[in-house]
C-alpha cells in the first residue's frame, strides 16, 4: 500500500470530507512524525507501536570505490518498534495462512 | 514529551480546520489502515516517510528468562520499518543530547 493508496481509502471512508483534505492531513500526520523524530522527540501509538531515535557511535569508514578511510560522525537513526496489537493482529492473520495450508 | 494521536489530531483541527470529531477519528482510521494492510501481508510504503515491510522468522530456540527454561520461539511474521531517505537525513542532524 502506498502514500495516495492510503490516501484514497481514508477519502472513501470519509466521504464527508473532500479529497483534498485527507491528502492534506495525511501529509500533515507524516509531516508531524518527521518533524517530532527530527528534533528528537519519541512517537508513542498505542496498540500501533512507538518511534524513537537510535544512537550510532562515530566510525571509520571506507570508501568501497577507492578503499579510502573516511572519518564518520555519530549520528541517530529512527527506530520503531511495533505496539503489542500490530504485532498480534500481524501474526495471527500469519498463523491463519499456514494453518489453511497445511489444512 | 512524546508525540501521541490526541497531538496529532490537534495539529488537524489547527492547520486544516477539521472539527476535533473528525480529526481524531482520521488520525485512528490512519494508524488502523496502516495495521489492516501489514495485517493482510501488504508491504506499507510512504515515501518520504519510510516503508513498514513484512518478514517471516522461522522458529528457533528460546528460553524462558526468569527459569532458564528452554522453550521453542514458534515461527512468525513481524513488522519492521526501514525508514526513507527524506527522514534518515533530518534524523542525522539531530544533534541534541541522547534521547
Amino acid at each position: 500500500m502506498t502514500k495516495s493508496e492510503l490516501v484514497e481509502i481514508l477519502a472513501t471512508k470519509n466521504s464527508h470530507l473532500n479529497h483534498k483534505d485527507v491528502e492534506l492531513a495525511v501529509k500533515s500526520l507524516l509531516d508531524q512524525m518527521s518533524h517530532a523524530l527530527a528534533s528528537g522527540q519519541r512517537i508513542e501509538i498505542r496498540g500501533f507501536g512507538s518511534f524513537s531515535l537510535h544512537y550510532r557511535p562515530p566510525r571509520i569508514g571506507r570508501n568501497p570505490k577507492t578503499g579510502e578511510s573516511v572519518a564518520l560522525a555519530a549520528k541517530y537513526v529512527p527506530h520503531f518498534k511495533p505496539g503489542k496489537e500490530l504485532r498480534e493482529r500481524v501474526n495471527n492473520s500469519f498463523q491463519r495462512e499456514r494453518e489453511r495450508e497445511t489444512a | 514529551m512524546a508525540l501521541t494521536k490526541a497531538d496529532m489530531a490537534e495539529k488537524l483541527f489547527d492547520e486544516l480546520g477539521l472539527n476535533k470529531r473528525e480529526a481524531k477519528e482520521l488520525v485512528e482510521l490512519f494508524f488502523e489502515e496502516i495495521r489492516v494492510a501489514l495485517e493482510n501481508g501488504r508491504q506499507v510504503k510512504l515515501s518520504g516517510f519510510g516503508n513498514f515491510d513484512l518478514r517471516e522468522k522461522n522458529e528457533r530456540p528460546g528460553r524462558n528468562p526468569k527459569t532458564g527454561e528452554e522453550i521453542p520461539i514458534s515461527a512468525r511474521r513481524v513488522v519492521t520499518f526501514r525508514s526513507g531517505q527524506k527522514l534518515k537525513a533530518k534524523v542525522e542532524a539531530y544533534a541534541g543530547s541522547e534521547p
